[in-house]
């Protein structure tokens, strides 16, 4: 029973999902990165991600093409954002609430579209493992980390991809600008409009593949809700890593795992109650969140609409 | 300016402007059901048959209308929480967990104590279901006052609790003595008493919920606005600083907002099981049992203005959207998700109304500032609920 966790295959077999299941946090929890480092608080990603999903799935069911399936993805993503930039830059929307909105438009939508063009579950050839060649060799190694399927690798080189973009370029510069002092940032010539659009687009483009990544390279499939509130964990990811991208990769990996020893807890019949594996990220997250001393250092404009003066 | 000149001087013309402000989530509205209009097109459904199946579902008819009118007292009650918290400037989006919460204690109760007198059971479950939904609430009060953790993850990590103590009180400690012996294991509680149900209003399905409801409004305008804890609130909401150098105890009244609203939902969730389920039963999701209404309430208040009197009107509106979606269904064949989504827009269009609202006060102000201080026109004028963070 309990002693079933602890042999090697096992241990492979969780840190291995583990590594998969942290895909469509890290996307979205970057992309809302990116938006709420320049001010704006996205809080329909769960609803980009549901669009994302259901849109590459059904591109995959149609065309059988997975290139396709994540360009859709990414045009649906891109118009997702679009709107929210629309609705909390140029209207001012309150960002939490309009959030909301986008969520349940979301929702509604993908399970409308799901219900009338599609209907029931149908499996599909998604991304498949590729094994990089030598390092997938490597014994254990090779097998957690180097037989995964390409949207996994690219999930994990954004991480220190983002890192670069936000620390090491001016466009880098002028989205943390903008979103601890617009006004000043404004004063030196900074497009702050300009900024978080496109912040917010690429928020919604990299959702909307993390909703694509679970249905055509995790399950394979769409339901109804399969995001499950990962969404929303996005976002507190993003509170939870302090706004950096490798605080992000490690709350990532930290639900991710749990999550995947919940799996396996439930596959190999350990009588612990997985509603009770389920639920500890979530109280982590909260007692992070309630004792870390770097909570307080988010962007100083985050939520706060900008207006030119004049 | 000579414009706005013009709307000032004229008292009749002030007032017309501040009526066309307050129809602004009505427009706000029209322009989602015009879009959704659009989205019927594409799904190859006559509009007007879709809406006109849909106001017939809701409103068509007696019994329609008091289905209606029972889909609605739970959108009334999280949306009068939702007023009280978004007054107070905290975002509560907790309104599914607190709910959950406030339906497993009082069913909890319910079924632990069979032969109590049904007035004084159903009195006890929903202050079980205020002490549930107000700890619920309450808690990411507390955290955000005193430890400065932000209300809206906080409220979103309890929903997904909730929803895991849900899951595993229905699968064991609470299920159904009969499913435990079943093979099926379906995970629900046992029916309450008979006796223990809420009364019901009129033959149909409709409870007397809604007058507790309604009288719930009134009592939440009167504390808002004709009592020291509500201006508090309000005075918290507005300016955090301005509060506190008048006197203030901030953060006990951002934890009393979150509390408050919390109850409100967790009476709403003890209302679903004690007046129309009888018992509580899980798909293992949040809205297999809320039906979404933590999330709608807030769509409802916000439509209502957060205004206490004006959410039940709203409440009753959406309350028969849901209703109604069900028969435009099964008439043009479009799901009834649509409405869902619909939502959505309503509250899209409604907060980003509050733009050419405010542009027009702004206006206005403007005006009033020039004339009596000569000063230049430019101070703006808060929105809802603007820190969110």
């Amino acid at each position: 029973m309990i002693k079933d966790l602890f042999t090697a295959t096992v241990i492979i077999g969780i840190i291995s999902s583990g590594i998969r299941l942290a895909t469509p946090y890290l996307y979205a929890a970057i992309g809302e990165m990116f938006g709420q480092r320049s001010g704006v608080l996205n809080l329909g990603v769960e609803g980009q991600m549901l669009l994302g999903a259901f849109v590459a799935y059904f591109v995959v069911l149609r065309t059988e093409s997975l290139l396709l399936a994540i360009l859709a993805a990414i045009g649906v993503g891109a118009l997702m954002g679009l709107a929210m930039g629309f609705v909390t830059i140029q209207l001012q929307a309150t960002q939490g609430i309009a959030g909301i909105g986008f969520y349940l438009f979301g929702m509604g939508m993908s399970n409308l579209l799901f219900q009338k063009l599609i209907g029931v579950v149908e499996n599909i050839d998604g991304f498949s493992a590729i094994k990089i060649p030598l390092l997938g060799d490597i014994p254990v190694i090779g097998e957690i980390f180097f037989r995964q399927n390409l949207l996994v690798y690219l999930a994990f080189l954004l991480v220190p991809l983002a890192w670069f973009v936000l620390n090491k370029t001016t466009l880098g510069l002028k989205i943390r600008a903008v979103g601890e002092n617009p006004e000043a940032a404004d004063s030196l010539g900074v497009n702050v409009a300009l900024v978080r659009y496109f912040t917010v687009t690429l928020g919604g483009i990299l959702s909307s593949i993390a909703g694509a990544s679970l249905s055509v390279a995790l399950l394979n499939v769409f339901q109804q809700n399969m995001t499950a509130g990962q969404g929303f964990i996005a976002v507190a990811l993003v509170y939870f890593g302090s706004w950096r991208p490798f605080g992000i990769l490690a709350g990532a990996l930290l639900f991710s795992m749990v999550n995947a020893l919940q799996l396996w807890i439930q596959v190999l019949g350990i009588p612990i109650p997985s509603e009770l594996a389920v639920m500890l990220p979530y109280i982590l997250t909260i007692l992070v969140l309630t004792l870390s001393l770097t909570k307080g250092k988010g962007p100083s404009a985050l939520t706060k609409a900008f207006e030119r003066e004049g | 300016m000579s414009q706005s000149k013009k709307l000032t001087s004229h008292p009749a013309k002030k007032r017309f402007a501040a009526v066309f402000d307050s129809f602004m989530p009505i427009f706000a509205t029209i322009a989602a059901l015009l879009v959704g209009a659009i989205f019927l097109l594409l799904l190859d459904a006559n509009p007007i048959t879709a809406y006109s199946a849909l106001l017939e579902g809701a409103f068509g008819s007696f019994n329609a209308f008091a289905e209606t009118l029972v889909k609605a007292i739970p959108l009334l009650l999280v949306g009068l929480g939702t007023c009280i918290a978004y007054r107070g400037s905290v975002t509560n989006i907790g309104g599914e967990g607190q709910m959950i919460v406030g339906a497993l204690l009082s069913t909890w109760i319910g079924l632990s104590f069979t032969n109590l007198p049904g007035w004084l059971m159903i009195t006890i479950a929903m202050l079980a279901g205020i002490l549930g939904g107000a700890v619920w609430g309450g808690l990411p009060g507390v955290l955000k006052a005193y430890f400065n953790v932000n209300e809206i993850l906080s409220t979103v990590m309890m929903n997904a609790i909730a929803v895991q103590i849900m899951n595993y009180m229905l699968r064991g400690p609470m299920i159904d003595p009969v499913q435990a012996e079943a093979a099926s294991q379906i995970p629900q509680t046992a029916r309450l008493e008979m006796a223990y149900r809420l009364p019901r209003l009129v033959p149909t399905r409709l409870h007397i919920g809604l007058l507790i409801a309604i009288i719930l409004a009134v009592m939440v305008y009167v504390l808002l606005w004709r009592t020291t804890l509500g201006y508090r609130i309000r005075a918290v909401g507005q300016n955090q600083s301005a509060a506190k150098y008048g006197g203030i105890d901030v953060k006990k009244h951002i934890v009393l907002a979150l509390l408050l609203s919390g109850a409100f939902a967790g009476l709403a969730g003890m209302m679903q099981v004690y007046g129309v389920n009888y018992r509580m039963i899980t798909d293992g999701s949040a809205t297999g049992f809320t039906g979404n209404a933590g999330f709608n309430g807030i769509v409802a208040a916000l439509f209502g203005q957060l205004h206490p009197l004006i959410t039940i009107p709203a409440s009753i509106l959406f309350g028969g959207l849901l209703v109604g979606a069900n028969s435009m269904q099964r008439i043009v064949q479009v799901p009834s998700a649509l409405i869902t989504a619909l939502n959505g827009l309503v509250v899209v269009f409604v907060v980003s109304s509050e733009y050419f609202r405010r542009r027009s006060q702004r206006k206005r102000i403007a005006f009033i500032e020039s004339e009596d201080e000569g000063k230049p026109p430019k101070e703006r004028s808060e929105g809802l609920g603007e820190a969110a963070s």
